[in-house]
């Protein structure tokens, strides 16, 4: 670890690269469709609740061989229903 | 009894399958177990130099299954080890000349009489791989600690799920302890975590591989080489032995000399 430049080691670059390969090579989903799905699912949610678009974090996770789509939504303390 | 038959595979060309499958056959047959190797590479055959026995080939997996041999005939003893077989690859250009169930054929024919069949499977995801698989009981796959390795090592452990042949068995081959150390190679920990499969055993990158394959003599018989003990260790997990894995700490370092002095070496 170079501690003036910051760079981070080459075995951590190597594992955090895998790491989004593989999800997308077991998924079968490009950087792209990810990106569009997470914007459809911020519309369809937001046409119901009032939500902060900052806030929501919306990826896929491992877990063991198996990948999940997580979506952590927090809601506004007086979320009101969208009437209409 | 009857044979079990094992598959080593691993999607990137090169990581180091057929030296895997001439370790583990050496370290079987030392273990007194009757062992049939199949070089599973048509066209491009090597388990045989890897072994030690490309002047003793007479017949190939082709000629038995197009009828030109019999089994036995095809068989080349080992010259250190009564019990240890191969069954060499053809040289021919037609990688349809063996199908999925020629394979299942023939190691049902050698169940029998043998303890463990081991065959060498090609890179790749293709003919050469889906005839190497179609008979095994069991998959190791074979891979290096580099992103290209173990990205294709992944596709590999997903069509194998895909094909319900189980969860693979993991060999890290080509570890430099050092350069893990340093943070400049990815860990045995790093490569578990990202394929999520279970661990057989970590092979040491060492020169020695490089010596016994001029030589055609795996170096499994070598008692003083780490990657012949970390395959004589995974041949003994093959067999149902639960052996505690290797410390691969960088040799000759504070940390080996620290232990000799503490005694735990
Ligand atoms: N642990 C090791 N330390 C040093 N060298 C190694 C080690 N394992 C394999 N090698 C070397 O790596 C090279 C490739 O190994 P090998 O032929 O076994 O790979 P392979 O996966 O069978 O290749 P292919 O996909 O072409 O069939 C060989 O030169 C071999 O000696
Ligand atoms: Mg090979």
């Amino acid at each position: 670890m170079d501690f003036f430049t910051r760079k981070r080691s080459s075995a951590s670059s190597a594992k955090e690269r895998l790491r989004l390969v593989l999800i997308h090579d077991r998924t079968d989903l490009t950087p792209e469709e990810m990106e569009a799905l997470k914007d459809d699912l911020l519309k369809t949610i937001a046409r119901h609740i009032e939500i902060d678009p900052e806030t929501i974090q919306i990826g896929l996770e491992k877990d063991g061989r198996e990948q999940r789509l997580v979506a952590d939504i927090p809601l506004r303390g007086n979320a009101r229903r969208r009437t209409g | 009894m009857t044979a079990q038959v094992i598959t080593v595979t691993s999607g990137k060309g090169g990581v180091g399958k057929t030296t895997a499958v001439a370790n583990l056959a050496n370290a079987l047959a030392m273990d007194g177990k009757r062992v049939v190797c199949i070089d599973g590479d048509i066209g491009l055959r090597n388990l045989d130099v890897v072994m030690g026995l490309e002047n003793r080939i007479v017949y190939d997996l082709v000629d038995v299954i197009e009828g030109r041999c019999k089994l036995k005939q095809a068989m080349i003893r080992d010259k250190r080890y009564p019990e240890l077989y191969l069954i060499p690859a053809a040289q021919t250009r037609d990688k349809n000349a063996v199908s999925p169930s020629d394979m299942v054929r023939i190691c049902n024919d050698l169940r029998p009489d043998a303890d463990f069949v081991i065959i060498d499977s090609p890179a790749g995801i293709e003919r050469g791989f889906r005839n190497s698989i179609a008979a095994a009981d069991r998959v190791l796959v074979v891979t290096n600690p580099e992103v290209s390795a173990v990205r294709d090592a992944d596709r590999v452990v997903g069509i194998l799920e895909a094909e319900e042949k189980g969860s693979p068995a993991l060999i890290l081959n080509r570890l430099n302890p050092a350069l893990v150390k340093n943070n400049d190679m990815l860990s045995a920990e790093d490569v578990l975590d990202l394929l999520g499969i279970q661990l057989i055993g970590i092979v040491p990158e060492d020169e020695t591989v490089i010596i016994g394959s001029n030589r055609g003599a795996p170096v499994a018989a070598d008692g003083k080489s780490r990657a012949g003990q970390a395959f004589r260790n995974i041949a003994k997990r093959l067999q149902g032995q639960d052996v505690p894995f290797m410390d691969l700490e960088p040799q000759g370092g504070l940390w080996s000399a620290l232990q000799k002095i503490t005694g735990r070496k």
